[in-house]
């Protein structure tokens, strides 16, 4: 890295990018450029028609070499794309990676405002204009690098939980499991036999349960709960409440697999004031009981709270292959019994899926398609059966299924347990409820804290393989910072001035981190704990406390810029 | 950092690619192994240009390069471009695997990717990929944003290998990396384990004769689609048609094209198509506000996260019109070249015709065709389909029939790029777990 003089002036490298079509069809790329030129300390500018190509990568370390920049703006798209790319490539050519700055000309400028080209073309000015000004008021920083305990938190011991506490313990890492009912298993326990294989659930269940609980790398806590999270990634203070008293430990990692619940379908359909109405979850009770007596006509009705108004907007996922699997399995029991499946859209999805839901067909189980405009009813009939009123779409007919059972497929929601440790953890949620994950295309198990990973239906509905495919995906990339002893964070946190600190501790009661400590009567701040929110910075009466890469000094000259000449 | 273990992944699209980096940060030596001049796969085929839309995802492409850029410079991960396996023996925690490369006849540690060699070279030849894409030379970067960014000499078009005649390429490239005598070399891996991620192909509609593919200009695939919708492919960015160059009024997306059909024998679902479709109907919508869009369907299979809330938002904010339907046939007016699809709406149980300017194909997504051979070397168990198969799909997706080998993305089954990726994290830690578990019981003997 190059040393910061302070008295030495700011050489500026500003970079164009033209994102092929993508800011060049919209936004004035040379006058962008020619504006660009005249700002102060601006040593040089220029453009390339796409900065992530390896073409591009190129171009800005031989350009920051060639004119000896010390500072770099790039005129591209969202930090959020390539800002890492970018960013590498300016370390390796020399420059802090806290010295750049970037101005978003896609998004902002070529994409909000495509139907104006010249206001696009002012306002990449203007952003470049302010990412100048902000640079050059930038100081080095150094990312954290923090160690990590090679030890791991697993939250909730359904299947997802305990696959990811196994493989992790099999690669001789501590693992302390957390389930809050007395039994391991989660909702599989309430399942009678599983799609793909009609396997019992104890086939699979009982094998993982024997390898968890046997597990010397395993520290195993039923009928716990989870009191208190403190500390940060590399090094949580855990605090559980399990056999009547306080459990205190410490790890590097934390993996949520809390699970979901079976949304309750009250009121809808005369479910709980009908008798023979249940749930597929229900059913499945049933079904292990071996309890169902010899139905005439059973009717299963597809997306009851979901994909629309009532209950949920999502799909639910798996809903279309339990009732396929159901249906099955009722017929295999009784096969004169007429089972009708009354669907919107059936998601068997895939290949076995598809398959399994072929074979259900030849076995002489009834599909109905409704629409949403049409949906099902049951209406009153004196003959003692409930009688499942739906127009038949692909017949053209209203068809009666007068049936003796009549299952209602519901989707998996979040339940109050995952929202609570959503507060205690500070991760987000989703607008479905269900955790929300960093990036989904790419990212399924990282959630948007350091640290932490999540798998299985926590993190929306999925079948008992994708759960546990999940589980893996999250015991690897934990395993990865633990294999490793350390991990980097950005440098990105609130500052306290000892000098101007008057001691009011108001910077305490805002954090919502608990990132700030109190010490021979001034605050602290705990860098590690530190996410740089800065509700402190802002609170502070004295204004002692600064932040990190977004001094009062780089805001200011960024407004400055904005609105010189207004 | 010592390595822990070193593993073979086969093959560098998407979830290849995921699958050796996981592993990279997982401690191991990773030898990443791709029979095509890039890694990306299927992927970088796609276009770079969806993210304008104000719906919950990127541009095909965007999750894709930073992880290609990454694979690329990572110090865990060999690179073996051109390279396919042509044996294999061993048991878990010693295999070995003979792999051939290919001659790229460039130096891949010499060339520094300016593109000098392309810009002088004489030849132009048609792209045969696809119809929308175009010509390129004899020596040419696979994509724009390939990786390693290093040329490749079509040996079948250049002068040199017909003639003798020409070096223009050798003559200008600054750093003598052409070199016209590269041949076939072999090379031994060890490996404590395997990775399987041979992805995809497509489904040719051609040979669905009454869809017209490759008959009529203006009925196009998806993947045409989504080249002409790239900012890099040959109308930058503009969706017109083949046959005139002409903005379309009307498009129709047809989906299931040869999968959940009997008659191809593709009965699976691919299991992306309703999402992607979904994806570009909306980027058409985007891109020509007054054009119709119209998709047959089949079911809608909205089953994952933000599937439904994007579907909804292509109905009934951007005015996308579905019909429930598989057509039975298209003809073309001979004069406009304007299609006619013949369909039963089967909502309404009613059959109607419907004149388009153009129509996309969603073809059936197969699994790759060099599966069955892979699994003859290595000794495993296909499907009849040529999906990999796991002893157990409910609890070992991750496993094939030989320990010490998983799968991850496409050759297990259809899934798209967000599975795909999870599963090659999931397989990166079977491979971890089983590495350790196969030296502890090494230790214990």
């Amino acid at each position: 890295m190059r040393e910061d003089n302070p008295n030495q002036v700011p050489r500026i490298g500003v970079f164009v990018c033209e994102c092929g079509a993508n800011i060049g069809n919209v936004v004035n790329i040379p006058e962008v450029v020619e504006n660009a030129k005249k700002l102060p300390g601006v040593s040089f500018v220029e453009r390339d028609v796409s900065l992530c190509s390896s073409a591009g990568v190129k171009h800005v370390k031989d350009a920051i070499s060639k004119n000896g920049v010390d500072r770099v703006v790039f005129a591209a798209c969202s930090i959020k794309n390539y800002g890492s790319l970018l960013e590498a490539a300016c370390e390796a050519a020399g420059v802090n990676k806290y010295l750049i700055s970037f101005a978003n000309i896609r998004e902002q400028c070529a994409w909000a405002h495509y139907g104006s080209p010249k206001g696009a073309t002012r306002k990449a000015i203007n952003l470049v204009g302010m990412a100048v000004a902000r640079v050059q008021k930038s100081e080095p920083l150094k990312d954290l690098e923090l160690e990590v305990e090679p030890s791991t938190l697993i939250i909730g011991g359904g299947i997802s939980g305990m696959t990811a506490a196994l493989c992790l313990a099999n690669q001789g890492f501590r693992v302390f499991l957390v389930e809050k009912e007395p039994e391991l298993g989660g909702m599989l326990n309430k399942l009678y036999k599983l799609y793909l294989t009609n396997q019992s659930v104890s086939e699979v269940l009982s094998p993982i349960i024997e390898g968890v609980t046997s597990h010397r790398n395993i520290k195993l806590f039923t009928s716990a709960s989870l009191k208190e999270v403190e500390g940060h990634f590399g090094d949580f203070e855990i605090t559980v409440s399990a056999n009547g008293g306080i459990e205190k430990f410490r790890v590097g990692t934390i993996i949520l697999a809390t699970g979901a619940k079976v949304f309750e379908p009250s009121g809808m359909y005369g479910y709980g004031d009908k008798e023979g109405i249940v749930t597929q979850l229900e059913l499945e009770q049933i079904l292990k009981q071996e309890k169902l007596k010899r139905p005439g006509k059973v009717a299963m009705i597809q997306c009851v709270g979901a994909r629309g108004e009532e209950g949920v907007p999502y799909c639910s996922r798996i809903c279309c292959m339990v009732a396929v699997k159901n249906a099955t399995l009722i017929k295999r029991l009784y096969p004169d019994c007429e089972v009708y499946i009354i669907y919107r859209d059936l998601q068997t999805y895939g290949k076995e899926n598809e398959e399994y839901h072929a074979k259900a067909r030849e076995l002489g189980i009834r599909f109905i398609e409704y629409t949403p405009e049409n949906r099902p009813e049951i209406i009153p009939n004196g003959n003692g059966k409930l009688r499942v009123r739906v127009y038949h779409a692909l017949l053209g007919e209203t068809l009666n299924v007068d049936s003796d059972l009549v299952v209602l497929s519901t989707p998996l929601i979040q339940h109050k347990g995952g929202e609570e440790i959503s507060k205690m953890l500070k991760v987000p949620l989703g607008s479905d409820g269900f955790f929300r994950e960093a990036y989904m295309e790419m990212q399924s198990v990282a959630l948007g804290v350091n640290g932490i990973y999540v798998c299985g239906a926590a993190q929306g509905p999925k079948s008992i393989d994708e759960s546990i495919t999940q589980a893996y995906a999250a015991a690897a990339q934990a395993a990865s910072p633990m294999l490793l002893k350390r991990v980097k964070i950005p440098a990105i946190t609130a500052e306290v001035d000892e000098e101007r600190c008057i001691g009011c501790q108001l910077c305490m009661d805002v954090c919502p981190f608990h990132a700030v400590i109190f010490e021979e009567g001034k605050s602290m701040i705990i860098e590690a704990v530190c996410r740089g929110c800065g509700n402190c910075a802002a609170g502070c009466p004295s204004r002692a406390i600064s932040m990190k890469g977004f001094k009062d000094e780089q805001i200011l000259a960024e407004v400055q810029a904005a609105f010189k000449g207004e | 950092m010592e390595n822990v273990g070193s593993v073979t992944v086969i093959g560098g699209g998407v979830a290849g690619i995921q699958a050796a980096l996981e592993l990279a940060k997982l401690g191991m030596l990773v030898y990443l192994v791709e029979e095509k001049p890039s890694i990306g796969g299927r992927i970088i085929e796609l276009n770079c240009s969806s993210c304008q839309l104000e719906v919950p995802m990127d541009c095909s492409i965007c999750p894709v390069i930073p992880k290609m850029v990454e694979c690329h410079n990572h110090s865990n991960i060999r690179l073996l471009t051109k390279t396919h396996v042509t044996g294999f023996s061993g048991a878990v925690g010693n295999f070995v695997l003979s792999v051939l490369k290919q001659p790229r006849f460039v130096h891949e540690d010499r060339c520094t990717g300016c593109g000098a060699c392309a810009e002088k070279c004489p030849v132009e030849v048609f792209d045969a990929f696809n119809m929308v894409q175009g010509k390129k030379k004899a020596i040419y970067f696979p994509v724009p944003q390939a990786f390693p960014q290093i040329p490749v000499i079509d040996k079948e078009n250049c002068v040199h290998f017909r003639n003798g005649n020409c070096k223009k390429c050798s003559e200008v490239c600054p750093t003598h990396a052409i070199d016209f005598s590269d041949e076939d070399m072999k090379i031994g891996i060890e490996s404590d384990a395997v990775v399987l991620a041979t992805g995809l192909s497509l489904y040719d509609p051609a040979a669905i004769r009454e869809y017209g593919y490759k008959r009529y200009k203006n009925v196009i695939t998806i993947l045409d689609l989504e080249q002409m919708t790239s900012i890099h492919g040959l109308t930058g960015g503009r969706v017109v048609r083949i046959s005139d160059q002409k903005k379309p009024r009307r498009i129709a997306f047809i989906q299931c094209v040869g999968s959940r059909s009997r008659r191809t024998g593709n009965n699976f679902c691919s299991g992306v198509c309703c999402l992607y479709t979904a994806k570009d109907a909306a980027l058409v919508k985007m891109l020509l506000p007054e054009t119709e869009v119209y998709v047959f369907y089949i079911d809608l299979r909205v089953f994952g996260k933000g599937y439904q809330e994007l579907l909804n938002k292509v109905r009934n904010d951007l005015g996308v019109k579905y019909i429930r339907g598989r057509p039975g046939g298209i003809w073309e007016d001979p004069k406009t070249k304007d299609l006619i699809i013949s369909y039963e709406n089967t909502l309404i149980r009613r059959a109607e015709k419907l004149r388009v300017d153009m129509v996309v194909l969603s073809p059936a997504l197969l699994p790759h065709p060099s599966n069955q051979k892979l699994a003859e070397i290595l000794g495993l168990e296909v499907d009849e389909d040529g999906f990999f198969k796991s002893p157990n799909p409910v609890a070992s997706p991750c496993d094939t029939t030989l320990e010490g080998v998983f799968t991850c993305g496409y050759c297990r089954g259809p899934r798209g790029i967000a599975e795909s990726a999870t599963q090659a994290s999931a397989a990166a830690a079977r491979v971890a777990e089983t590495i350790a578990l196969t030296k502890s019981r090494r230790v214990k003997r």
